[in-house]
């Protein structure tokens, strides 16, 4: 089983503010790491891999510097990395990422299983991995909670609901995008970090993708971001003031006001 | 790509100490971009002296937009009911194509679906398309995301709206991957543009920033919207509306997913997105046993438990109570929440609470800022002595 994981380095989005006096973006310590949902879908990945067999491809659209996510992938059990990097792919939307992506992974002579996080830290939108399943024309399952194993050609899986969960039946080839419930990834093993180091990775880019450019980047994008603002804040508070016991009553007497 | 007009820069750095992804810097006087840019254009707008632009290549086939006309919300049914998203769907829908001047429809896919049409009517809905049919009793995207897309080329909406619930994330990128059309994700506010475009505004990083999106040149428009954030229509029972049973190709019912089972988690005593008081703990209760206080307060104002992130990840609490980005989204009438500094992580999913009350031992915890009332103290001490003073009153009114 060939398996492809995606792998998006993110600015660690907890680190990062938007000054609403200055309206913008403070990257005051700020460090890029891989998505933390990615990482769970790297490690189903290679666990999958140690159970069936295979082998487990680390994928990832982003800059030149997102070679030292994927070398970190590569010490965490992925065999080969690709990294699809091009100046033309900046301003890329959801829609754009789609379309590379899958131009990536025809480019390496396509696969049996594509492994997603649920989504990513910076943009939260949770929607590549779907528009991947659909340009790949796989079947697909987002917020797998546990794959329990494989049934002839389908993946068995447990897949989180709102309300609850559904009992799957998957057909490979397909798509899952997973949820941090599904694994507790390992830490990197000395053996893998050696191979880290010498690990040759795939670059790809625009044309060796034999990406359309109409299809690429802002210009490919349908989305455009129109403007980018401070989230408002209440603060209209009012302290309650004193000793516990003065607070206490204050707030009790609060209580049976509104509720 | 990101033109720096070397005439114009004057090397002052604005633009370097704005971008958020370190990919401006000033050389020798002058910004250089490098392949860090998403061209977000967070630069181009606070650039003084107007040297930075964002140069698009021209775009493919354009879409004849006059051909897309009104709006369209897929009603979510599960497990024998609507979700509410698609009742307040249909009041931001109303207003958007009151707003317009055209017609508000829904589609609503599942089995067993008599009078749901008609709730749909009551809360707004001019055409309902239903399709009741048994390959969409269990929801699978593939065949609810074809049935979709169809009813989509057919229709010609010029705005698409879906919950962003499990189901409403999962499978309308596929619809819009398919159509060609811009999707943003769990939008809070939607409004008409002066140029009549959609206005999608949206957290991003974690709800540390805001972005409002527009697609100018694809149609349909479609987002999907975070529950609870808009307000239902009261339901009217003199609506008119018509029924209109959508029939799909059995070709496109066909789904190489199969739902084995579906499974209902235990819900609480109380559910939590719909309760009216919600108490609520995190990191500053040191522990389970913290939540016992929690529960009692809770129990005492017939409200539900919350907890935040630090606390479900410390496995004080199950996963099902936790409020925030990557949890529930609630606005209950009153919010008190105890021992939760308030990050930005949690803030977005409690902040439309009408009534929010911070218990913290820190004066300075971001909490207070949402706060509408704070008070400083140890909730170890404050919590017992609260919930000591409701009882002494609920004794005297029973």
């Amino acid at each position: 089983m060939k398996i492809v994981c995606c792998l998006k380095q993110v600015p660690d989005a907890k680190n990062v503010r938007l000054d609403p006096k200055t309206n913008t973006l403070s990257r005051e310590g700020v460090q890029s790491i891989m998505n933390p949902y990615d990482r769970h879908a790297l490690e189903e990945g290679v666990r999958l891999k140690e159970k069936f067999g295979g082998t487990v491809v680390a994928l990832s659209m982003g800059p030149p510097q997102a070679e030292e996510m994927l070398r970190e992938a590569v010490s965490c059990g992925a065999d080969e990395a690709v990294l699809v990097s091009d100046r033309a792919f900046a301003g890329s939307d959801t829609w754009a990422t789609t379309y590379t992506l899958t131009m990536a992974i025809k480019a390496i002579g396509g696969c049996d299983l594509v492994l997603c996080g649920k989504q990513a830290i910076d943009g939260d939108t949770a929607q590549v991995g779907p528009g991947l399943a659909h340009r790949l024309d796989f079947a697909y399952a987002s917020y797998a909670r546990k794959i329990h194993g494989m049934q002839g050609n389908a993946l068995l899986l447990q897949r989180m609901m709102d309300d609850g969960y559904d009992e799957l039946k998957v057909t490979l080839p397909a798509l899952l995008t997973v949820v941090k419930e599904i694994n507790e990834p390992r830490i990197p093993s000395l053996k893998g970090k050696m191979r880290a180091k010498k690990v040759e990775i795939l670059r790809l880019n625009a044309a060796s993708i034999h990406a359309d450019p109409a299809c690429l980047g802002l210009a490919g994008s349908p989305t455009k971001v129109f403007r980018v603002f401070a989230p408002e804040l209440r603060g209209e508070r009012t302290m309650l003031d004193g000793a516990a016991h003065e607070q206490v009553s204050q707030l009790a007497a609060i209580l049976q006001s509104i509720v | 790509m990101l033109k720096i007009d070397t005439e114009k820069c004057i090397g002052c750095g604005v633009c370097e100490s704005q971008c958020a992804f370190g990919a401006i810097e000033v050389v020798a006087g002058m910004a250089q971009v490098n392949d860090k840019c998403t061209l977000c254009g967070t630069c181009v707008d606070n650039c003084e002296v107007g040297a930075l632009s964002i140069e698009a290549a021209a775009q493919g086939a354009k879409v004849d937009l006059a051909s897309y006309s009104g709006v369209l919300v897929f009603a979510e049914f599960r497990h024998g009911s609507l979700a509410p998203v698609a009742l307040e769907l249909l009041g931001i829908g109303r207003q958007l194509a009151d707003t317009k001047g055209v017609t508000l429809s829904a589609v609503l896919l599942g089995v067993g679906l008599a009078g749901q049409a008609e709730t749909l009517i009551a809360h707004g809905a001019d055409t309902v398309y239903r399709v009741d049919n048994p390959a969409l009793h269990y929801f699978t995207d593939e065949a609810y995301a074809n049935t979709v897309e169809d009813l989509i080329r057919e229709q010609k909406p010029e705005i698409v709206l879906a919950g962003a619930t499990a189901i409403g994330r999962s499978f309308i990128p596929k619809v819009a991957t398919a159509l060609g059309a811009g999707l943003t994700a769990d939008c809070t506010d939607l409004a008409v543009g002066e140029d009549g475009n959609l206005l999608q505004t949206r957290p991003a990083f974690g709800g540390n920033i805001m972005a409002t999106i527009v697609c100018p040149d694809t149609r349909p428009q479609m987002a999907t919207v975070r529950p609870l954030v808009m307000k239902a229509a009261p339901r009217d029972e003199s609506r008119c509306g018509r029924i209109v049973d959508f029939a799909p190709n059995a070709k496109r019912l066909v789904s190489r997913v199969e739902v084995l089972s579906s499974v209902l988690a235990d819900q609480d005593k109380v559910n939590l997105t719909e309760a009216n008081i919600v108490v609520a703990g995190g990191r500053g209760l040191d522990s389970e046993k913290g939540f016992v206080l929690i529960r009692e307060l809770a129990d005492l104002l017939d409200g539900a438990v919350a907890a935040s992130r630090a606390a479900v990840d410390a496995g004080w609490i199950d996963y099902p109570h936790q409020v925030g980005q990557t949890g529930k989204t609630v606005a209950p009438k009153v919010y008190i929440c105890c021992g939760i500094s308030g990050a930005i992580q949690h803030l977005v999913g409690m902040r439309s609470a009408e009534t929010i009350i911070a218990i913290n031992k820190d004066p300075n915890a971001p909490i207070f800022d949402v706060a509408t009332y704070g008070i400083v103290g140890d909730l170890f001490e404050i919590l017992p002595k609260l919930n000591d003073s409701l009882r002494a009153r609920k004794r005297v009114t029973e």
